[in-house]
């Protein structure tokens, strides 16, 4: 068993995904895209980077590579799927969750730590936490603007979908605290499955002790599940 | 068959923020220009053998679909010209 994180040409942020599941003690490899998934697949990464240049839009080239085809499989068979940051947007580009992430509201890359709110406590990533807790991890991102349409947001907020907002460090959901300028300060959102999600902020940053924080490991270890 | 051009114009839909958009107009404004308002759109050019201008229009109409505009954000339109008729 093993979890597979998808390498695209572009993608930077593949090594420090394994080695902070390893850490966690979850067995994981880097998957050149491909190579296709390996058999003995559990669970996938999208990781963080710049696949393909972020040519078109930020996501789009990668999204529409053959493997998204068994990704897209894997996922409806109840394979656990996470997409961090440019692999947020390429599950987005995919059509694995809704709506879209586009350029910041500032137009600048940010990269900074932020806080986020657990919005929904009952799926594989948010297990060890309770409803409304405020965890801390960081972001690097240009194009990480959560758009939607009204209907399609309601229908996320209806079912549960929204996994993390941006908050201040006491949990309130202010502008201030939205560095990205997202609909609804929404910083990760979940599929058709709870095991399905997409987050801009990057739990493997904040896992290992030696690098500051280590608020991500509990999202991570919802591999384990 | 004929040679076409077909051009799909992708843009923000109405109401969607264009970051970019506000600071280039931003910029255009400390320069001393005086306007409102600037929209961006992206703009490509397919070149392609279609049977006729029908065909083209629904094979770009596709291309937008699938790949070239993100419905979720964008607007899209496609007009066709035949390559021939702009020499």
């Amino acid at each position: 068993m093993t979890v597979a994180v998808i390498q695209f040409g572009g993608s930077n942020c593949d090594r420090d995904a394994v080695r902070a599941l390893n850490y966690l003690d979850i067995d994981a490899e880097r998957v050149w895209h491909e190579d296709g998934l390996p058999a003995d697949t559990t669970g996938i990464i999208l990781p963080g980077g710049f696949s393909y240049g972020d040519y078109l839009r930020a996501g789009a080239m990668a999204a529409r590579s053959p493997i998204m085809d068994d990704v897209r499989t894997a996922a409806e068979d109840g394979t656990p799927v996470l997409g961090v940051c440019n692999g947020a947007q390429v599950g987005s580009e995919s059509g694995l969750t809704g709506g879209a992430f586009t350029t910041n509201k500032s137009a600048r890359f940010q990269c900074e730590h932020v806080h986020l709110r657990v919005e929904n406590a009952d799926t594989p990533w948010t297990a060890e936490f309770e409803e409304g807790d405020v965890i801390e991890v960081p972001i690097a991102h240009g194009e990480g603007r959560f758009e939607i349409t009204d209907d399609r947001y309601d229908e996320l907020e209806a079912n549960d979908q929204i996994l993390f907002r941006y908050c201040d460090e006491d949990g309130n959901l202010t502008d201030e605290a939205n560095p990205n300028g997202s609909t609804g300060n929404v910083a990760g959102i979940l599929g058709d499955r709870e095991s399905v999600a997409v987050l801009m902020p990057h739990p493997e940053r904040s896992t290992l002790p030696d690098i500051g924080g280590t608020d991500g490991q509990t999202i991570l270890t919802g591999f384990r599940a | 068959m004929s040679t076409y051009t077909a051009t799909v114009t992708v843009r923000l839909k109405h109401g969607v923020l264009d970051p970019e958009a506000e600071t280039t107009k931003g910029a255009l404004q400390r320069l001393g220009f005086e306007l409102s308002a600037l929209r961006a759109a992206d703009v490509y050019e397919l070149d392609l053998e279609a049977d006729d201008e029908a065909d083209a229009r629904e094979r770009a109409d596709e291309m937008a679909e699938r790949l070239l505009a993100n419905p979720t954000i964008h607007d899209y339109e496609v007009s066709v010209t035949e390559a021939d008729s702009e020499q």
